[in-house]
């Protein structure tokens, strides 16, 4: 049995595949590993995606699209209704995914592409010898020990890959939305339309959403800041359904911690490079996270290529991998961290008056960028200083 | 003394308490949480836990 790669990739979730894909593409010998003995179950996720996000990296594939979304509607505390095309709601608007379905497609092409795949197997710990990593592993209760020249931590929001490798990536309560979401059943819902709900009531520093996955039912869930947390955000979240969708049934519950921290410092050290929620590269105003893995993913798996070629897995050689995720999606993640931290101060009153400023405008052809700088214009004082991150360059 | 439990009832083992862990003093294995002795009783995790399954409980 083959024991020594260029490359691990811990966890199986869309950033680590794309990543093992990736290296596969670039002719390394690369394993993936995941915990589970499922690939994509349980579900942590809201399933949303940008269209044009994920039709960077896979052709949209029927059997794990459960909706296609035209729109994004926001109600602010008192009702008020801002009405957002597709093509500029963010990174979470598009498609509904069936994500069961859609990491195990992910995989597959990875090892299509010729990766080794191993499930219900999760790694320990690793060791420094010689400029290799030995990988402590359990594989179905037995202890594995492999090598590698370099290690992807795609390990999600408990990374550990991370702390081993002496990255503090540790999430502040002020840095983690608490989520719990139902697959709603038998619900009336418009099938088009992802609905977001704002209020310090409703959910305090974060929303509750409602995003359809076909005729008569949707992944409707909320997330709470983790320093606002006052009561559960199950009972949150019980309550809203309670108002506002009392004859739906609970098919399936999802939870999960979202970071919201911004930009990490750096994704590498070592011989190790982070990718997805282990590298905190959600976006804090949205929480998308999935399109923002596959693309870290991506450049993972090219730097991993460069540096097995040149023989040097140090820091500095892997560090042309913060260069690239941090010059294209740590962008967007870096301010939308310092919007979050203001959002989330918004009384009630506040959040009425932003959407009142914005009721009746038509926001067919506005990116979110725009959204903000129109907010911006129309109620300067709230977010005057922040108001350089979008006024200025493009 | 005090130590934190899980409720493996309520638990969905999604990671949330691992990620605010400053300790390094939790882990999820597969479909449950292990709390070790580096726990200092910060109670981050109690804090973050969506559905309340982490819990404070007097060992005498």
């Amino acid at each position: 049995m083959k024991t020594d790669y260029d490359v691990i990739v811990i966890g199986a979730g869309p950033g680590g595949s794309m990543a093992a894909r990736k290296c596969a593409e670039e002719g390394l010998d690369v394993l993936l590993i995941e915990k589970r003995q499922e690939i994509g179950s349980p579900v942590r996720c809201a399933e949303g995606v940008s269209k044009k996000g994920l039709q960077k990296f896979v052709n949209p594939q029927k059997k794990w699209i459960a909706a296609e979304i035209r729109g994004a509607k926001i109600y602010s505390p008192d009702g008020t209704e801002i009405v957002m095309s597709e093509e500029m709601a963010g990174s979470e608007v598009g498609y509904v995914l069936e994500r069961k379905i859609f990491d195990r497609y992910l995989a597959r092409l990875s090892a299509r592409a010729g990766a080794e795949v191993l499930v219900k197997t999760r790694a320990t710990g690793f060791e420094r010898e010689n400029d290799i990593m030995k990988v402590k592993m359990v594989h179905f209760g037995e202890q594995i020990d492999y090598t590698a020249k370099i290690i992807i931590g795609a390990d999600g929001v408990e990374s550990k890959v991370g702390r081993w490798a002496g990255i503090d990536t540790t999430l502040k309560l002020s840095e983690v939305e608490s989520c719990v979401q139902y697959l709603l059943s038998g619900i009336e819902l418009d099938p088009e339309y992802c609905l977001f709900y704002l209020g310090n009531n409703v959910a305090p520093g974060g929303y509750v959403w409602v995003f359809p996955k076909g005729e008569r039912e949707a992944n409707v869930g909320i997330g709470v800041l983790g320093s606002r947390v006052d009561r559960r955000p199950k009972e949150y979240l019980d309550e809203f359904i309670k108002k506002s969708y009392p004859g739906g049934k609970p098919v399936e519950m999802v939870v999960g911690g979202v970071p919201v921290k911004g930009e990490i410092e750096t994704a590498v050290s070592d011989n190790v490079m982070l990718v997805g929620d282990a590298a905190r590269h959600t976006d804090p105003i949205t929480g998308g996270g999935i399109i923002n893995a596959m693309e870290a993913g991506v450049y993972a798996g090219e730097v991993a290529g460069i540096a097995v070629e040149k023989g040097d897995y140090s820091a500095q050689t892997l560090s042309l991998y913060d260069e690239k995720w941090k010059s294209t999606i740590g962008k967007t993640i870096a301010r939308n961290a310092i919007l979050k931290d203001k959002f989330v101060t918004f009384t009630d009153d506040q959040l009425n008056s932003l959407a009142k400023a914005l009721e009746g405008v038509k926001l067919e052809d506005l990116g979110v960028t725009e959204l903000i700088r129109r907010i911006i214009t129309k109620n300067p004082k709230l977010l005057w200083d922040i108001k350089d991150l979008f006024l200025k360059a493009r | 003394m005090n130590m934190i439990k899980v409720n493996r009832l309520k638990c969905a083992y999604c990671g949330a308490c691992i990620g605010v862990c400053r300790f390094d003093a939790n882990e999820l294995i597969e479909t449950w949480v292990e709390i070790n002795d580096k726990c200092t009783e910060c109670m981050a995790c109690v804090r973050i836990c969506p559905v309340g399954a982490l819990e404070v409980e007097n060992e005498n």
